[in-house]
């Protein structure tokens, strides 16, 4: 992403094994993605594989709950990020270590692992209604809803927000926020004027890595969702596997992929003012 | 010291001989590979030690690739990545890779085995191959209701509870285009292989009524769901209600009065596999009645076999999970319906539904 950092390279031979792998697992695979998008299965070029995101009431629909889920998931995580942050910050160092540990942990684990054990959380028979039951509470029904999907997809991601975050606020220099608070500011004053603005870049990549995956994710809704609820990444994965038509799945694939750079060039050009984000 | 360099290094060399002599006579212990089968399958659909056996016992190494639902291994299969020489796959799919000349003849002289299968099942695949010349019966069984006896007011016998609002909530259907509308149409009077569009136009708005009182659209998870009591009745094959039975003894499986599918899944050999003595040998295999009853002690689906059978016990013989009794079947129908039109429609109002 870096271009001074290719320029001055010394050793491009050291690139290689990169090259050849990006090339034969991402370059060719979109160029067949691609192929099969643009022409009907007569070999005709066609744009409506690729309309079809639109076109179809089904899509749209998809589509739409996708939005939600991804927006929805995305702010909860923001949410729940900060707070957790500046918790972290005021943190003696051990603790923090140990903290931020316990964090990427569950990443360590399978995460359809993690998502199967939601399933069995929220169940109607599942732990979380046992819980509620044995104090007294009347159980609830959250499996194969879209909460479940939610949860399931906050659980998952959240760590991708945290991380960014927690990065660029330790970076920011410990004087500004004394010089804000002798000038008066209050706590609060002190993250919207100096943090907030100042942890914008991790922000913007830690969106860019919850909003994306959560968009665009099947499984999640798969499992937590009871088949009942479907994100467009569930379209495409029936385009493929039950209806056999490649043709369609793969021009909903590359819609999606527009629609995601869109988003992208959006956060972007938010981050071409200040410094370049971590990740994008 | 130089000395004991020498020794040491003459212990290293010695230990090294000792376990290239250990690694080389566990080589000599294998058998020589003389074939490979390629086969796709249903996930769990062997017993994985008798494709040891037979490699041990023929010298032919069987590879077996896995695949959810029919669909998803005609994708696998359609895709042509791997060449595969043996097909496991369900009545409908096998009648569509039949009319398509996926397959070829099946060798019957070169097995001495074949008659362990029972004529009766031979006869219910000339519903798709009409001169038994491309498919040997693996498994069958029906789609029925699985349900709690403890939680349901009255003994469950007809399609009805699953769309009378009666346990909203608390049902599981499958998660498979074919046979949720398969029971649909049975429900409502219809031939579950009907081309008409209206039939399946009905199924479908009852469906997309039912939707709100369904928990889930599973496929594999039915059982456990059920079992577990997150769910009161779901949709399921007879096999599968064997399986939940032994877990939970409360279960009761039960093919509605107004009929249901018989399903049968065949092994068929595809036009790619070159060495067809070696696939029919695999097929002779796997009629073998200590090998049938290996397999079917592994999943415990209603075997063909009719060796296998006359070895169970009379109380197994008497489950209908296990055997499907003659008079619960009457009314089943097995599915053939593959007119491509049928298809595409039935896969909209499938998506339409899911969509809700």
């Amino acid at each position: 992403m870096n271009e001074n950092e290719v320029r001055t390279n010394k050793r491009p031979f050291l690139s290689g094994p990169y090259f050849i792998w990006i090339i034969a697992f991402t370059v060719l695979p979109l160029i067949v993605i691609f192929r099969y998008a643009l022409f009907d299965g007569n070999g005709h070029f066609t744009l409506s594989n690729i309309a079809a995101i639109f076109s179809s009431s089904i899509n749209r629909k998809a589509l739409w709950f996708s939005l939600e889920i991804a927006l929805g998931c995305t702010a909860f995580c923001i949410l729940l990020s900060y707070p957790l942050v500046m918790a972290l910050k005021h943190l003696g160092l051990s603790k923090r270590g140990f903290s931020l540990f316990i964090i990427i942990l569950p990443m360590w684990m399978n995460f359809i692992l993690r998502i199967l054990a939601w399933q069995m959380i929220l169940s109607n028979n599942g732990i979380l209604n046992l819980l509620l039951t044995t104090l007294g509470f009347e159980p609830v029904r959250i499996a194969n809803t879209p909460t479940a999907i939610m949860i399931g997809s906050v659980y998952d991601y959240l760590p991708y927000m945290i991380l960014p975050i927690y990065t660029s606020i330790m970076e920011i220099n410990e004087d500004l926020i004394e010089a804000a608070k002798d000038l008066g500011a209050n706590s609060f004053t002190v993250f919207c004027k100096i943090i907030l603005p100042l942890s914008l870049p991790g922000l913007l990549s830690g969106i860019v890595m919850v909003f994306v995956p959560s968009m665009t994710s099947f499984v999640i809704s798969d499992i937590l969702g009871g088949g009942k609820l479907q994100l467009i990444g569930n379209i495409i994965e029936q385009e493929f596997m039950i209806s056999n038509n490649w043709h369609v799945g793969s021009g909903l694939s590359v819609a999606l992929m527009i629609l995601v750079l869109l988003s992208m060039a959006f956060t972007r050009k938010r981050t071409a003012d200040g410094k370049e984000s971590l990740v994008w | 010291m130089r000395k004991h360099t020498k020794l040491t290094r003459f212990i290293a060399l010695a230990m090294c001989l000792t376990l290239t002599c250990m690694l080389l006579s566990g080589c000599g212990k294998k058998t020589k590979i003389i074939g490979t089968l390629n086969l796709i399958n249903y996930a769990e659909y062997l017993d994985p030690e008798m494709l040891e056996l037979f490699t041990e016992e023929t010298g032919i190494e069987v590879k077996m690739d896995e695949a959810l639902t029919p669909e998803e291994m005609y994708t696998k299969y359609s895709s042509g990545a791997i060449k595969y020489d043996l097909v496991c796959t369900a009545d409908y799919m096998l009648k569509k890779m039949i009319d398509d000349n996926e397959f070829q003849k099946i060798p019957w002289d070169q097995m001495e085995y074949k008659d362990n299968i029972g004529s009766k099942y031979y006869d219910f695949c000339k519903a798709f191959d009409p001169n038994n010349d491309y498919c040997l019966p693996h498994f069958w069984g029906t789609i029925g209701i699985l349900y709690d006896t403890t939680k349901v007011k009255a003994p469950i016998d007809s399609w009805e509870v699953l769309f009378n609002g009666e346990y909203a909530g608390d049902i599981i259907m499958q998660n498979s285009m074919r046979d949720t509308f398969m029971i649909t149409l049975k429900y409502l009077g219809y031939s579950l292989n009907t081309d008409n569009e209206d039939e399946i136009r009905k199924a479908q708005e009852l469906l997309i009524k039912q939707k709100p009182d369904v928990q889930a659209y599973l496929v594999d998870e039915v059982r456990d769901e059920v079992v577990a009591g997150n769910a009161i009745m779901g949709v399921i094959y007879s096999g599968e209600a064997y399986l939940g039975r032994e877990s939970n003894p409360n279960l009761e499986y039960v093919v509605p009065k107004e009929g249901s599918n018989v399903w049968i899944d065949c092994i068929a050999i595809t036009k790619h596999c070159e060495n067809t003595e070696y696939a029919a040998k695999f097929l002779d295999f796997l009629c073998r009645e200590d090998v049938a009853k290996a397999n079917f002690e592994y999943i415990y689906f209603s075997t063909p076999n009719i060796k296998v059978i006359e070895s169970l016990s009379d109380e197994e013989k008497e489950d209908p999970t296990l055997v499907p009794p003659e008079d619960s079947i009457v009314n089943c129908e097995v599915c053939t319906q593959t007119d491509k039109k049928v298809t595409e429609l039935m896969s909209q109002l499938w998506k339409e539904l899911k969509s809700e």
